[in-house]
């Protein structure tokens, strides 16, 4: 392991609007702003001094981007000031493209963010209003282009696809317009229908109609051999980087067990053999850091088979898969890999099993061939 | 003697039999109101639920009648399936009268007939009882016509009641004491009690019911099972209420039980007669049979760790029921277990519903088969009760399989479905008795093997529930057999291979290919399931793997919802069996034999 450095990341649960397919804790209650600051900088003084220096800072949400200049500010300096982080830290902030005005962006900068992931979801105005979003195609290269002209290196776009309204031309149009400002890193999300989301009430009624398995298949696989031929490096099922450097160091960490501490409302830590996850309100949050206790709704300490587990799974779901090792004591999991081999979902590489594009395809079924039936 | 009156309830499915005898047991003043629970004398969580009877059981009722007369009357409830024929003639041989129960909206049905039989058989008393006179559609006058014509009984004499409201409770307890002719057993002669049922108690070992003919026994005496000349000494004697109660001593005309430290159920037969060592009588009481396995099945764990517990299970299981046989048996796909038999399928069922819930046991059940007879070319006979040990077929020079002759009773109507029901099974030797106007009973010489999985199913649906099925094992004869192989991804599953009639290889082959393809969930590959003899494919069919499956993202931490996720699949998993790579549920294995109808 060269770094195991752990990461921080810092929930920011407010958006303009709800985006009608998005399951995140978020409200559009910018009143609440001052309380979950509050409470945050009461959450950092608990856990402050007692973990190793951060290598990576990953301010997510909501819409980190909806917070005010100052606002964004306090919490950055707060943070730099309780918590020690190394020299090269990955510092980013999640932003929403009209928010990103020349002002916010030149703040962001001087904060010392060092990458920005822009949630684009799409280069189609059609597309974009179908998703409920509130900025425009103009909005975006406005956006995108900011950020290079204040000096942005590390600039990360986020994209939906695998709806009947895109279209696969239109998902591959998407692709050709985000490959056009030579990002650093792309995320492709496939619309899901999370439970409490409009898009799954709208599914459930007949609403929206979800594509059949083969056309989910086809966006998937457009988009990873285009990005590939474009020279980009699909290192997880959603996750491409124009190079090895560009991965997310922070994203990494939640497939290979690295610990790290996530604060704010909803947001998930990992402790090496323990999870904890934090309350969704914003008042019981409060409520529990005023009292100096930590907001935390629920604990596990992981056993050593679902640790397995999800090694088995979140390696399965990555380009670096997983160490023949996890799978040894498997009695059938020669003949599993043989199966699986001669399909074509994965390779065996320098002793590891490699999922292919293929095997990405299936990724949540891949961990499944490897448990017992006995 | 003369104040003792055996009798039993008999009647076709939902007439009411077990309301009823809850009714004459609250009646009775046997149990307090708080202590009462619906269908009292269903002991078994399976038999609650399924609303049927599997062992049979006993309850001795104290009654004061309207002259003023005490009496105890023996309630013996006998289990409702034609697999239980035999204990049902045990219980009905301990019995001087029944209440035949006919519900006042349905009428006289299908299995009203079959159980008037068996009780005429006997020469039972028969006290009609009409039930659920309560019931907005009862038509008391039309019934009361069947009783008279379809059943050959005086309807003068048919009480009416509702069990469900207490309605007339009283007046079954009065014409059981006034009809129902008290035993007729010989006080002084040589101890003679038939044994119709066995339970096991961990703290006592097997707890015998009987009926005693002749003679008495006591505590202290040494008993003799006239079938195997075993002799034991009785610990404890007495009459069932809600519990045990022991008694210094049972008499001719009484129904009671013997505990005598018979270990386990299967050292007594049900049907054997109890006598007294020092002065044993002549001859055993008649009607004896030895009840012999029909079907045939394998049972394994469904991890193969769990071998052990499986053992322990059986070996306790086989403590309360003598009727399942069961020997170690091994497969190369699902490893080691145990070759069982039983009584019928219904008895199969049971034991693996039994054994999952009530011994909490993982299990996969192999379809069931009959015992074929060959004869090999080197004039060897073999019988084979498990398709691994179908013989290498150039070595066969005949093969037999069991028949049995069914008999079957309906409504005129149904004639033509059943006919072609049963030649389509490949009956043959049919005959055709009217018992009473409207009703038809049809019998068939069958190959039992035709029978076993869902005949009695396909039976009920095509007679709209009003066929009533029985029958009796014949001989076996000569038959065309061949073993139908089932390969999936070109591997032979030896636990999913079939004996079948030659003529049904194919369409046998196509159900196991069609119902796999539906039991086998989808894999990240495609499986191709083929039905072999020999060498030659005669059906196959596909399973075509999953194209896309991926989803939930795992980002902001939260792999705590995906991993419950996973955990639920894999416990979900633990109940499939891998064969190579292919993960096949458990339900598959029976399912192979499942027709369309049923």
């Amino acid at each position: 392991m060269p770094k195991v450095s752990p990461g921080l990341y810092i929930h920011v649960p407010f958006c303009r609007s709800k985006c009608p397919y998005c399951a995140f804790y978020s409200i559009p209650s910018p009143s609440l702003i001052p309380i979950w600051l509050d409470g945050l900088k009461k959450e950092i003084s608990l856990y402050s001094g007692q973990f190793d220096p951060f290598d990576s800072l990953y301010v997510g949400g909501g819409t980190p981007t909806f917070l005010g200049a100052g606002v964004l500010a306090d919490l950055m300096k707060h943070l730099f000031t309780h918590f020690e982080f190394a020299p090269d830290t990955e510092v980013t902030v999640e932003a929403n493209p009209c928010d990103l005005t020349d002002e916010k962006t030149e703040t962001l900068r001087g904060l010392g963010v060092n990458r920005v992931n822009v949630g684009v979801q799409s280069f189609d105005d059609g597309v974009l209003t179908f998703l409920g979003r509130r900025h425009s195609v103009q909005d975006v290269n406005g956006a995108l282009n900011r950020l290079r002209r204040f000096g942005f290196e590390n600039v990360g776009i986020d994209l939906i696809y695998g709806f009947k309204k895109q279209g696969l031309k239109g998902w591959l149009n998407t692709l050709d317009s985000a490959l056009s400002f030579h990002p650093e890193h792309i995320s492709c999300y496939q619309l899901t229908f999370e439970k409490k989301t409009v898009f799954r009430r709208l599914r459930d009624k007949g609403q929206i109609e979800p594509l059949i398995e083969s056309e989910e298949a086809a966006y998937f696989l457009t988009a990873s051999q285009h990005l590939e031929i474009n020279g980009y490096i699909h290192y997880e099922i959603s996750n491409f980087a124009k190079d090895e450097a560009c991965r997310s160091r922070h994203n990494q960490k939640y497939w290979r067990h690295i610990p790290t501490l996530g604060l704010g409302p909803s947001a998930h830590s990992f402790y090496g053999k323990k999870r904890c996850w934090n309350v969704r309100s914003i008042k019981k949050y409060h409520a529990a850091v005023e009292k100096g206790r930590p907001p935390v709704e629920g604990c596990e300490d992981l056993t050593e088979e679902q640790l397995w587990l999800e090694t088995l799974s979140l390696g399965l779901r990555t380009s670096a898969g997983i160490d023949l090792g996890i799978v040894s004591r498997i009695p059938q999991s020669y003949a599993v890999l043989s199966s699986l081999q001669a399909s074509g979902l994965v390779k065996v590489i320098d002793g590891r099993i490699i999922p292919t594009r293929e095997g990405f395809l299936v990724a949540d079924q891949l961990p499944v061939c490897f448990f017992e039936g006995v | 003697m003369q104040n003792i009156r055996n009798f039993s309830i008999i009647a076709h499915i939902d007439h009411g039999k077990s309301t009823l005898a809850d009714r004459l047991i609250q009646a009775t003043g046997l149990v307090e109101e708080r202590d009462f629970r619906d269908q009292i004398l269903d002991t078994m969580d399976i038999e609650r639920e399924r609303g049927i009877t599997i062992k049979s059981q006993a309850i001795t009722l104290p009654y004061v009648n309207r002259k003023g007369q005490s009496f105890e009357l023996n309630l013996i409830d006998t289990p409702g399936h034609v697999d239980f024929s035999y204990e049902v003639s045990r219980a009905l041989a301990s019995c001087e009268g029944v209440l035949l129960l006919v519900d006042a909206a349905q009428g006289v049905e299908a299995q009203t007939m079959a159980n008037l039989y068996a009780a005429m058989e006997h020469d039972l008393e028969i006290i009609p009882v009409i039930n659920k006179i309560d019931l907005p559609s009862a038509d008391i006058d039309r019934v009361k016509e069947q009783v008279e014509v379809d059943l050959g009984l005086d309807s003068d004499l048919a009480i009416l009641c509702s069990a469900k409201e207490g309605i007339g409770i009283e007046d079954v307890l009065e014409a059981i004491t006034d009809q129902i002719p008290p035993p007729s057993a010989v006080s002084e002669g040589p101890l003679e009690a038939l044994i119709f049922d066995a339970h096991y108690d961990p703290f006592r070992g097997t707890i015998v019911s009987c009926r005693l003919f002749s003679g008495s026994v006591r505590s202290g005496d040494i008993i003799r099972l006239m079938y195997n000349g075993a002799t034991y000494k009785v610990e404890e004697v007495g009459v069932f209420r809600l519990e045990r109660e022991p008694k210094n001593r049972l008499s001719a005309g009484e129904v009671g039980y013997i505990i005598s430290g018979i270990k386990t159920v299967s050292n007594t037969r049900i049907g054997d007669t109890i006598t007294l060592d020092h002065d044993p009588a002549p001859a055993p009481l008649p009607g004896f049979k030895e009840v012999k396995p029909v079907v045939f099945a394998s049972v394994y764990p469904v991890a193969s760790d769990d071998y052990r517990s499986l053992v322990d299970a059986l070996d306790k299981y086989k403590l309360n029921d003598a009727a399942l046989v069961f020997q170690k048996d091994s497969s190369a796909a699902l490893g080691l277990g145990f070759r069982c038999g039983f009584l019928g399928l219904l008895h199969l069922e049971i034991v693996q519903e039994r054994l999952e819930r009530e011994f909490d046991q993982s299990i996969i059940m192999t379809s069931p088969t009959v015992q074929y007879r060959f004869t090999l070319t080197n004039g060897e006979q073999v019988t084979v009760d498990n398709p691994v040990y179908y013989p290498d077929p150039v070595t066969i020079e005949q093969a037999f399989e069991p028949y049995i002759r069914a008999s079957i009773l309906m409504p005129e109507r149904y004639m033509g479905a059943v006919m072609e029901l049963c030649l389509e099974r490949r009956g043959v030797n049919s005959q055709f008795n009217y018992p009473t106007p409207g009703r038809i009973e049809i019998q068939f010489d069958l190959p039992l093997a035709e029978v076993v999985y869902d005949f009695y199913d396909n039976l009920k649906t095509v007679t709209q529930g009003y066929g009533s099925f029985d029958y009796d094992l014949l001989d076996h004869r000569e038959s065309d057999l061949v073993k139908l192989d089932i390969l999936l991804n070109g591997e032979k599953v030896d636990a999913l291979a079939q004996i079948v009639h030659r003529e049904g290889a194919r369409p046998r082959a196509l159900q196991a290919c069609k119902r796999l393809k539906e039991e086998i969930p989808r894999h990240l590959f495609k499986i191709a399931i083929q039905g072999a003899i020999g060498g030659t494919i005669i059906a196959r069919s596909t399973i075509t793997p999953f194209r896309k499956d991926v989803t939930a993202k795992c980002y902001g931490g939260d792999i705590t919802r995906k991993r419950k996720l996973l955990e639920k699949q894999k416990k979900g998993k633990k109940r499939m069996k891998m064969v190579g790579s292919v993960s096949i549920p458990q339900s598959a294995f029976v399912a192979v034999l499942k027709s369309d109808i049923g």
